[in-house]
C-alpha cells in the first residue's frame, strides 16, 4: 500500500519540507523567546548589534512567517495537492528547485537580518537580491502546484486548492509591488515610494501578509486535514464557496484599518475598517465550516489528540478574526494602536491559529507520509497543552499592557495636565514583558517537544522498514 | 452525481477550469489595492502642501542645503542626516520608535502637531513604524541636546532609568563612507528627492570625519523641524 503511494506520489519532497517546517517552528519561536526576554530585561542585547532587539526582531518575524510558515505551506499544500488531484507533482524538478531554493532564501534571511541589511518595511525587511529570490522561487512554486491541478484525475478543483491558488495569485501581487525598490549597493536599496503612498503599500502588503499567506494559506490546509483526520466530509459546500470569494475579494481592502488617525487620508483608513468589520462574516464562515465538520464526531476529540490541535486552531482563529475587526473600529484604535494589544493580537493568530492547525497537519503528515503511528501520543498531548498554555499565557499579557499602556498614555490628572510620562509607562510593562517571555517559553518548549516526537517517529519507522523482509524484498 | 451542480454554474465552471479559476482570482484580489493605493498617487488632497505651498521649502537657484533655517518648510536631508536615517533604518529603531503624530489631545502634549503626509515626502521608505515601545520620535528634533542624545544612544539607562532600549556603543565607533552618501543620494534623485547637483556633490564633505553616532543625531534634532505648523489651521 505505502509503496505503490510513494511511486503514486512524490513525497520525498513534502517528507523534507515537513522536517523542516519543524525545525523552523522551533528556531523562529526561540529567537522570538530571545527578544521578548531583550525588552524585560535589556541586558540581554549585550552591547552587541547583530543580537540587539532592533535586528533580532525581523529574523524573528521572518523565521515565523517565511522559514516555519512556508514551509508548512509548501509542505501541506504539495502533499494535499497530489491526494485531492490524484497525479503526481507536475515536475519533481521543480518541486526540488523550490525546497532548496527556499531554504537558500532562508539561509540568506538569517546570515543578512543579524547584519543589519533591511529595507526598513516590516514583514518586507529582506534586500533586493533575496526580494527577487523569492519572487523566481515563489513563482516556480506557484507555476507546479497550478499545473499540478492542471494534469488532475479529477472533474473538480477541491476546496483546500482554492485557497492555496488565492494565496499564490495575491503573495505575488504583493511581494512584487511592495519590494519595489532602487539599488544602491549590493545589499541596499531604499523604496520607490516615500511617506504616504509608501506606508499605505506597505500596509496592504502587511495585512495581506496575514490576511493570503497566514490566513487563506492555512484555511487551504484546514479545508483538506480537517475533514480527513475526522473522517467526515466538509460541513457546508455552499458556504465555502461564499467565504471562499468573500474572504479573497475583501481581506485585500484591510490593510488601510493599520493607518487610522496617521496622516493617510481618512476615507481610505474608513474604508479599511468599513470592510474589516464586514469581514467577520467570511471569517467565522470558515471557522464554522471547520468546526461543523466536526458534528456528529465530537467525541474523537477525546481521543485523537491531532484532531485537538485542529479545532482548538479554529477556535483561536474565530477569536482573532474578531478580534482584529473590533481592533480596526475607530474608537478602539484609537487606544490600542501602538501599543501591546497589536502584538497580542498578532499572536493569537500566529501561535493560536496558524501554528497550532500547521502542527495538526504536520503530524498527520508525518504519521501518513512515514506510515507509522507517531512515537509517543503522550508528547503530542503535552505539545497540545504547552501550546495552548503558553499561548493564553502570552495573549493575556499582551491584552493587559497594551490596555495599560493605552490608557496611561491618554490619561490627564486633576489639573487637566498627563499624568504619566512614558518612562512611566515603560516601566509599568515589565511584569507584563516578563509574562509574555515565560508563554512564549513554555510555547517553544511545545515545538521542541514535537521536534523530539517528530525525529524519534521518523527513526522508529526507518528502523521498522529496514527489518522487515517485504521491504528488503523491495 | 458528479454532474450535479451543487452552486451556480458559472462556479461550477470555475472549479473545473484551473485556469479560469486563475483569472477569476487575479481579477478579485486586484480590486481592494487598486481603489486604495492608486488615487493616493493622484489626489491633491492627499498631500497638504498642495493646499499649503508653504509647507514646503521655497529654493532659490543656487541655494545649498545649508541655507535652510528651521521651519523655512520640507526640504531634502543632508548628506549626514541621511547617513543618520540609514542608520536608524539599520537598526531596526522603527519596530519601537513611531514617526507618526495622531490628532489627539494627549498626543499633541506629548509630542507636539499632529503629523502631515507631506511632512514624510522625501522619506524612502516611509518610517512611521507601528509601535511605542519607546516614545513617538516624529518631533523629537530640538527637544533634547546632541549631548543628551549621544549619551542615550550609548548607554540609554545612565539617562532614563527605565528605559528598555538597547546600548549601542558600536556606533560611536564607526565612520561615514561618504562615496556611498553620493551613490543614494543619486538614488534617492532618481525616485523623486529634488537634490541639486550640488548637494550631491557636497556629501563627501559633509559628511567628513564624522562617526556615526554623529550622523544619528543630526537625523534626530532634524525630525519635526522644518515645517513651521500653526495650530490654529486645519490642514487635513
Amino acid at each position: 500500500m505505502q509503496a505503490s503511494l510513494d511511486q503514486k506520489y512524490n513525497f520525498e519532497v513534502v517528507k523534507w519540507f515537513t522536517v523542516a517546517s519543524v525545525i523552523y517552528l522551533v528556531v523562529g519561536t526561540l529567537v522570538g523567546v530571545y527578544i521578548a526576554s531583550e525588552l524585560a530585561w535589556p541586558v540581554l542585547n549585550f552591547n552587541t548589534a547583530e543580537l540587539s532587539f532592533g535586528r533580532l526582531r525581523p529574523l524573528h518575524t521572518n523565521a515565523v512567517i517565511f522559514a516555519f510558515g512556508g514551509c508548512a505551506l509548501m509542505a501541506t499544500s504539495f502533499y494535499s495537492v497530489q491526494r485531492t488531484c490524484g497525479v503526481k507533482l507536475w515536475s519533481d524538478k521543480l518541486a526540488w528547485f523550490v525546497f532548496w531554493g527556499w531554504n537558500a532564501i532562508i539561509v540568506s534571511a538569517v546570515i543578512t537580518l543579524p547584519l543589519g541589511m533591511t529595507s526598513g518595511k516590516e514583514y518586507a525587511e529582506l534586500e533586493w537580491p533575496i526580494d527577487i529570490a523569492i519572487a523566481i522561487v515563489w513563482l516556480a512554486y506557484g507555476l507546479n502546484f497550478t499545473m499540478t491541478i492542471a494534469t488532475r484525475k479529477t472533474s473538480h478543483i477541491y476546496v483546500s486548492n482554492w485557497f492555496f491558488l488565492s494565496m499564490i495569485v495575491m503573495i505575488t501581487y504583493l511581494h512584487v509591488v511592495n519590494s519595489l525598490a532602487i539599488p544602491v549597493s549590493a545589499f541596499n536599496s531604499y523604496s520607490v515610494f516615500s511617506g504616504v503612498q509608501d506606508a499605505m503599500i506597505q500596509w496592504w502588503w502587511g495585512h495581506n501578509a496575514v490576511g493570503f499567506y497566514l490566513t487563506a494559506g492555512f484555511l487551504g490546509i484546514m479545508y483538506y486535514f480537517v475533514p480527513k483526520q475526522a473522517g467526515r466530509p466538509v460541513f457546508s459546500y455552499r458556504l465555502s464557496v461564499i467565504h471562499f470569494w468573500a474572504l479573497s475579494f475583501g481581506y485585500v481592502w484591510l490593510g488601510a484599518h493599520h493607518l487610522q488617525y496617521t496622516a493617510l487620508p481618512d476615507w481610505t483608513g474608513s474604508l479599511g475598517a468599513a470592510v474589516s468589520l464586514a469581514m467577520i462574516i467570511p471569517s467565522w464562515g470558515g471557522a464554522v465550516n471547520g468546526m461543523m465538520t466536526l458534528s456528529g464526531a465530537w467525541d474523537k476529540l477525546r481521543t485523537d489528540y491531532v484532531l485537538r490541535f485542529l479545532i482548538i486552531s479554529l477556535a483561536f482563529y474565530a477569536m482573532s478574526t474578531f478580534e482584529g475587526p473590533v481592533m480596526s473600529a475607530k474608537t478602539v484604535n484609537a487606544l490600542s494602536h501602538y501599543t501591546d494589544w497589536t502584538i497580542g493580537h498578532v499572536h493569537s493568530g500566529a501561535l493560536g491559529w496558524v501554528a497550532m492547525v500547521a502542527a495538526g497537519a504536520l503530524y498527520h503528515m508525518v504519521m501518513r507520509l512515514w506510515n507509522t503511528e507517531m512515537y509517543s501520543a503522550k508528547l503530542v498531548n503535552l505539545h497540545f497543552w504547552l501550546a495552548t498554555v503558553g499561548a493564553v499565557i502570552y495573549i493575556i499579557a499582551m491584552w493587559v499592557s497594551g490596555i495599560m499602556q493605552g490608557l496611561m498614555w491618554r490619561d490627564y490628572d486633576e489639573f487637566g495636565t498627563l499624568t504619566y510620562t512614558f518612562a512611566e509607562s515603560v516601566a509599568a510593562m515589565h511584569p507584563y514583558y516578563a509574562m509574555r517571555a515565560v508563554g512564549g517559553m513554555i510555547y517553544w518548549l511545545g515545538g521542541a517537544i514535537m521536534l523530539y516526537n517528530v525525529v524519534m517517529t521518523i527513526r522508529q519507522a526507518s528502523r521498522a522498514s529496514e527489518s522487515s523482509p517485504a521491504a528488503a524484498a523491495a | 452525481m458528479a454532474d450535479q451542480i451543487h452552486s451556480t454554474k458559472f462556479q461550477d465552471k470555475i472549479e473545473r477550469n484551473i485556469f479560469a479559476m486563475l483569472i477569476m482570482l487575479m481579477i478579485v484580489l486586484s480590486v481592494g489595492g487598486i481603489v486604495e493605493i492608486v488615487p493616493l498617487f493622484y489626489l491633491d488632497e492627499t498631500m497638504e502642501h498642495n493646499q499649503n505651498p508653504e509647507i514646503v521649502w521655497d529654493r532659490k537657484d543656487g541655494q545649498s542645503l545649508k541655507d535652510w533655517a528651521p521651519g523655512d518648510g520640507m526640504r531634502p536631508y543632508t548628506a549626514t542626516e541621511l547617513a543618520g536615517r540609514e542608520i536608524y533604518i539599520r537598526e531596526g529603531c522603527y519596530l519601537c520608535h513611531s514617526q507618526m503624530i495622531r490628532p489627539f489631545r494627549d498626543e499633541k502634549e506629548r509630542y507636539g502637531h499632529y503629523s502631515l503626509a507631506s511632512e514624510s515626502m522625501y522619506d524612502h521608505p516611509f518610517q512611521w513604524g507601528s509601535k511605542r515601545t519607546g516614545p513617538d520620535l516624529a518631533r523629537v528634533g530640538g527637544k533634547y541636546s546632541d549631548d543628551w542624545h549621544e549619551r542615550h544612544l550609548i548607554a540609554p539607562r545612565d539617562v532614563v532609568p527605565e528605559s528598555v532600549m538597547p546600548n549601542y556603543p558600536w556606533l560611536a565607533k564607526a565612520g561615514i563612507d561618504g562615496d556611498q552618501m553620493e551613490t543614494t543620494m543619486s538614488a534617492m534623485r532618481m525616485v523623486g528627492v529634488p537634490y541639486t547637483d550640488a548637494d550631491i556633490a557636497g556629501a563627501k564633505e559633509d559628511v567628513k570625519g564624522k562617526t556615526e553616532l554623529q550622523a544619528m543625531v543630526e537625523y534626530l534634532q532634524v525630525l519635526g523641524t522644518m515645517v513651521k505648523l500653526d495650530y490654529n489651521k486645519d490642514y487635513r
